[in-house]
């Protein structure tokens, strides 16, 4: 077994280690933090297949967390206000069943993907950045102004949605369902990476010449790519706001997609678990230096710079060397 | 019918036209060697073929298909293999995911590849910035193979080899025409090979098919006036 996978294994163990001791010691914010930190590295991985196998600087991925969102939002309220979401041409009145609520969400991110994606992959570089950009911002003052559902003051749900079999309300039972939900979205993305259609959407990243003599069109690689990225991170959402049993317009703000994409560079573009590493630093910095300053940010920031000037492995890049990948 | 037919063919950079008129058909099965010194269009028309630069004018069509009306991606689907000049392989991808990443349905596989060039099977998981110039050509040759090609285009195939990598590479591509009798278009300066492999040739002069013909009528005269330095 190589560095690499060792290292992940003992960051997926770490991160279910830690809420099974909080269970035992009776710390239960201890486990929602995990579980936060578990649903935003799998929006990271969303990301990382976007950014890290397509080279696709996506800075409008909180679209699809905020879709996510408002799907989850969306289903809950009307279903804990028993009005209906339409009549027509049957009668549906929402629902706080996360299968469905998860569908939705992977559905409604994956339609978004397909259109950011079919219009923004036409450029490239900076262009590609304010585009995404762009649909981002729009989205988000869409939802300011979407005063159905509680425009900039957000959408609160009562009671966490269900899971068939599961008390979701138990910390420890939704954590399990998040990191499951993430373990999967790991599989999926390491057997997406070795899949000829994930090599091929590598080679496309170095070169669209090279890759198109040999028969692939780059733009559409790219569009699947985004259409795959697109619902994982949307995913990633609903779980959030389940999470919070809150949805607003933040999830889908700029600094949404900062952080996400901050989670991906801060563990290292491209490794499978550097979204999981980036989130679980993330995640740890704010509750540690958050209860010192409210400025936690600036060394945040000065962690990212680090990584960016000297360890473009990311922080996985430090422990297994410069090589890797997803 | 010929396989690729060219006629006519012109195509510029920009302003300045770098081809005025180049002329050449492949049937199946057969060896084209493209010939000309440095700067000719050889190159150039290479481009034009695979979609990576507009033909100005002219007749291109592969198959019965009119090449000018399809982008660079289509064109290589439709059974155009180009073994590009300089190499260029996948750097950061190992040898296999070099292949499997061009993969396309048909009898090219890794392991027919592998019977071809066997030191690729032995630096099956190198990455590709890791192996020699020689071994790289020969991934660059396998990756065109895999897309199951009924033309193989080798641009420059043997440049700045070793003599003896050189020797591989021809003996690989002699195999190529005798074992699977596919198509072949050449471009290299080392005559002495391309006589021993190719069935045609032609000449280009200053971005103009000069002359065209069997390769064993190649006289020395036109290769001094076309050919020489």
């Amino acid at each position: 077994m190589g560095r690499e996978r060792l290292f992940n294994a003992a960051m997926l163990l770490a991160l279910l280690a830690v809420p099974l001791l909080a269970w035992g010691l009776q710390e239960p914010f201890i486990i929602t933090l995990a579980t936060k930190v578990a649903i935003l590295a799998l929006a990271g991985v969303g990301l990382n297949i976007a950014l890290g196998l397509g080279g696709l600087v996506s800075l409008g991925h909180a679209a699809f967390f905020g879709i996510g969102g408002y799907a989850m939002g969306t289903l809950a309220s009307h279903a804990q206000n028993y009005e209906p979401l339409f009549s027509w041409p049957f009668l549906f009145e929402g629902s706080n069943q996360m299968p469905l609520i998860w569908l939705t969400a992977v559905l409604a991110s994956a339609s978004g993907a397909l259109v950011i994606g079919a219009l923004s992959l036409r450029t490239s570089g900076v262009y590609f950045i304010m585009i995404t950009l762009a649909f981002c911002q729009m989205l988000y003052y869409f939802a300011i102004s979407w005063s159905a559902y509680g425009g900039e003051d957000g959408l609160s749900i009562w009671v966490r949605n269900e899971m068939p079999g599961l008390n979701t309300l138990d910390p420890i039972q939704f954590f399990a369902v998040a990191f499951g939900v993430l373990c999967l979205a790991l599989w999926f993305s390491a057997r997406l990476a070795r899949s000829a259609f994930g090599l091929a959407l590598s080679a496309a990243r170095q070169s669209e010449e090279r890759v198109e003599t040999v028969g692939l069109a780059p733009f559409k690689l790219r569009l699947v790519a985004f259409v795959i990225s697109g619902p994982i991170t949307g995913l990633a959402g609903a779980l959030f706001a389940d999470l919070n049993r809150f949805v607003s317009p933040t999830m889908l703000s700029w600094h949404t997609s900062g952080e996400i994409m901050i989670f991906v560079i801060l563990g290292g573009v491209g490794r499978l678990y550097g979204p999981l590493v980036g989130a679980a630093v993330y995640i740890l910095l704010e509750h540690l230096l958050g209860g010192i300053s409210e400025y936690w940010q600036i060394f945040l920031g000065l962690l990212l710079l680090g990584m960016v000037l000297f360890a473009r492995g990311g922080l996985i890049g430090a422990p297994v060397g410069s090589g890797g990948g997803a | 019918m010929s396989l690729l037919t060219v006629r006519g063919l012109t195509a510029s950079y920009g302003p300045s036209q770098a081809l005025f008129g180049v002329d050449l058909a492949i049937n199946e099965g057969e060896v084209l060697a493209l010939m000309g010194r440095n700067g000719m269009g050889k190159s150039t028309t290479i481009k034009v073929i695979c979609g990576m630069l507009a033909a100005s004018d002219g007749v291109l069509e592969f198959a019965g298909s009119d090449l000018r009306r399809l982008k660079s991606h289509q064109i290589a689907r439709l059974g155009i293999g180009l073994v590009p000049e300089g190499r260029r392989c996948f750097a950061p991808l190992t040898v296999e995911e070099n292949l499997t990443a061009a993969a396309r349905p048909g009898d090219w596989d890794f392991a027919k590849v592998a019977q071809l060039f066997p030191r690729l099977a032995e630096r099956r998981t190198q990455k590709a910035a890791s192996l020699s110039g020689g071994e790289q050509q020969m991934l660059a040759i396998g990756r065109a193979l895999m897309t199951n090609p009924r033309l193989l285009i080798l641009d420059e195939a043997t440049e700045g080899l070793a003599p003896v990598v050189r020797q591989e590479i021809w003996a690989a591509i002699a195999q190529l025409k005798s074992q699977t009798g596919m198509s072949i278009l050449v471009v290299d300066k080392t005559l002495k090979e391309l006589a021993q492999i190719a069935d045609h040739a032609v000449i280009l002069n200053r971005g103009q098919s000069v002359w065209t013909g069997r390769m064993d009528a190649l006289t020395p005269d036109l290769t001094d006036q076309y050919l020489g330095v």
